[in-house]
């Protein structure tokens, strides 16, 4: 972090915690509730978002005093576009059981609300430098709750972590289940409702 | 504001540049693509013949290879259930496609332990593509997967999951006189004492429309190869 100056810290880490895109905007739900049963498939899909708004914060920054305005956001949008499906060709070619697992989610990165946000919020307004790192920030705070949202899903609804089983048997012996409510979407509507909830309330904390 | 004139030369350079970009990833990585979709059509032939995957150590490539070659011999059937000589699944042509019908045989050692024959068809948004594997008497399931569709996930998506395809096995496709029934998803849950129990599987809730899909699709399919069946049913040797 030491190469970075301080604005730049400041761009990258805000996203992370203070204006955490999905607890605090509440933006890119949709993916958020859908790819967190496990946590490889979180993993997976943050690395994808990270790749694609780090990649179109630059590109479109990089054009940004070219972009006639009339047209700007088809031009975001086909930059946004492109990338997303690059993106799934790759992991076709490469991952091709998770592209399987991650199905129309991958795709909906396009749609992702975090993405055309940051490029028509900031990117477009911003030197590229500036625009990476406010695109990797952005990705890494959707990343973080992603992972974080998956962890206690795959724990408390799978019993596992990664696929490796970490409730004890002994524990299933004594009556412990599998909360099935935790597979299913609403689990995951529950556990984001929660951290919100503690997030901004040790937020106020610090205002104070 | 800028000119119209740019604005469009602008966008014609953009589609373009994106275009081109996209087609060279696309044209590079297709041949890898179409192995791991090969891969996983195998895949879906060797589970549905109820080859059991360690869910720790996941089939490789390899393994699928070798699976697929050593154990799992393809032949081709003809409209009325003899065999078409001198070609494999793979050859048919697409003209044929409904003359000749492709047949999976899990060998082990010279004894055939099950049949799995494709199976495709609309459910609701898209069409679902799999392989239905029958015992060696002709009639009973071994297994049902399905490797490629577009339906909802989460509800009709639910089609190739265990939960799903499990309750496929042991299931019967001809009644006891012998007429094709096929097997039809049910909405809800299926009545244990209703007499044609045999023939029935419970549905995904939230999806009747994909599950009256596969019961047509699965119905039409299996009459293709009805001849077939029916000859090894009645104990014909290939």
């Amino acid at each position: 972090m030491a190469l970075l100056d301080k604005k730049s810290r400041q761009v990258i880490k805000d996203p992370l915690m203070n204006n955490n895109p999905i607890t605090l905007q509440v933006l890119g739900i949709c993916s958020a509730l859908a790819v967190t049963v496990k946590m490889d498939t979180a993993l997976v899909m943050s690395a994808a978002v990270v790749f694609v708004l780090t990649m179109s914060n630059t590109i479109l920054s990089l054009l940004r005093s070219f972009i006639p305005s009339r047209v700007r956001i088809i031009v975001m949008l086909a930059v946004i576009a492109s990338l997303v499906i690059l993106t799934d060709q790759v992991l076709r070619a490469y991952m091709y059981d998770m592209s399987k697992q991650l199905s129309v989610f991958v795709g909906l990165i396009i749609t992702n609300c975090i993405v055309m946000g940051r490029a028509e919020a900031f990117a477009t307004q911003n030197p590229p430098g500036k625009a990476f790192f406010d695109g990797l920030g952005n990705a890494l705070g959707y990343g973080l709750i992603l992972v974080g949202v998956s962890a206690f899903r795959e724990i408390l609804g799978s019993g596992s972590l990664l696929g490796f089983s970490v409730v004890p048997q002994w524990l299933y012996g004594m009556g412990y289940e599998n909360n099935g409510l935790m597979v299913l979407s609403p689990g995951a509507f529950i556990i984001l409702g929660l951290i919100i909830w503690v997030q901004r309330s040790l937020g106020k904390i610090e205002e104070s | 504001m800028r000119s119209n004139a740019y604005t469009l030369f602008f966008t014609a350079i953009i589609t373009v540049v994106l275009g081109f970009l996209l087609s060279i990833a696309a044209t590079t990585l297709k041949e890898r693509q179409e192995l791991n979709m090969n891969i996983d059509i195998q895949k879906n032939i060797l589970r549905a013949l109820e080859f059991e995957e360690n869910p720790e150590i996941p089939w490789t490539v390899n393994d699928v290879q070798y699976l697929f070659t050593n154990f799992i011999r393809g032949i081709v059937v003809q409209q009325d259930g003899s065999l078409a000589e001198g070609i494999v699944p793979a050859n048919i042509n697409d003209e044929d496609e409904d003359k000749l019908f492709p047949v999976f045989l899990k060998f082990k050692g010279e004894v055939c332990e099950g049949y799995a024959i494709p199976i495709s068809g609309k459910g609701l948004w898209s069409t679902l593509y799999g392989y239905l594997a029958i015992h060696p008497d002709g009639k009973t399931v071994k297994g049902i997967t399905f490797y490629k569709h577009g339906e909802t996930p989460g509800l009709g998506g639910e089609v190739d999951k265990r939960w799903f395809t499990d309750n496929f096995k042991g299931k019967s496709l001809f009644s006891d006189d012998g007429t094709l029934v096929s097997i039809a998803v049910v909405r809800g849950v299926v009545d244990g004492e209703s007499k044609t129990v045999q023939h029935q599987v419970d549905g995904i809730s939230g999806a009747t429309m994909t599950g009256k899909g596969l019961t047509n699709f699965l119905l039409s399919d299996l009459k293709k190869y009805e001849p077939f069946l029916k000859r090894i049913a009645a104990g014909d040797q290939l």
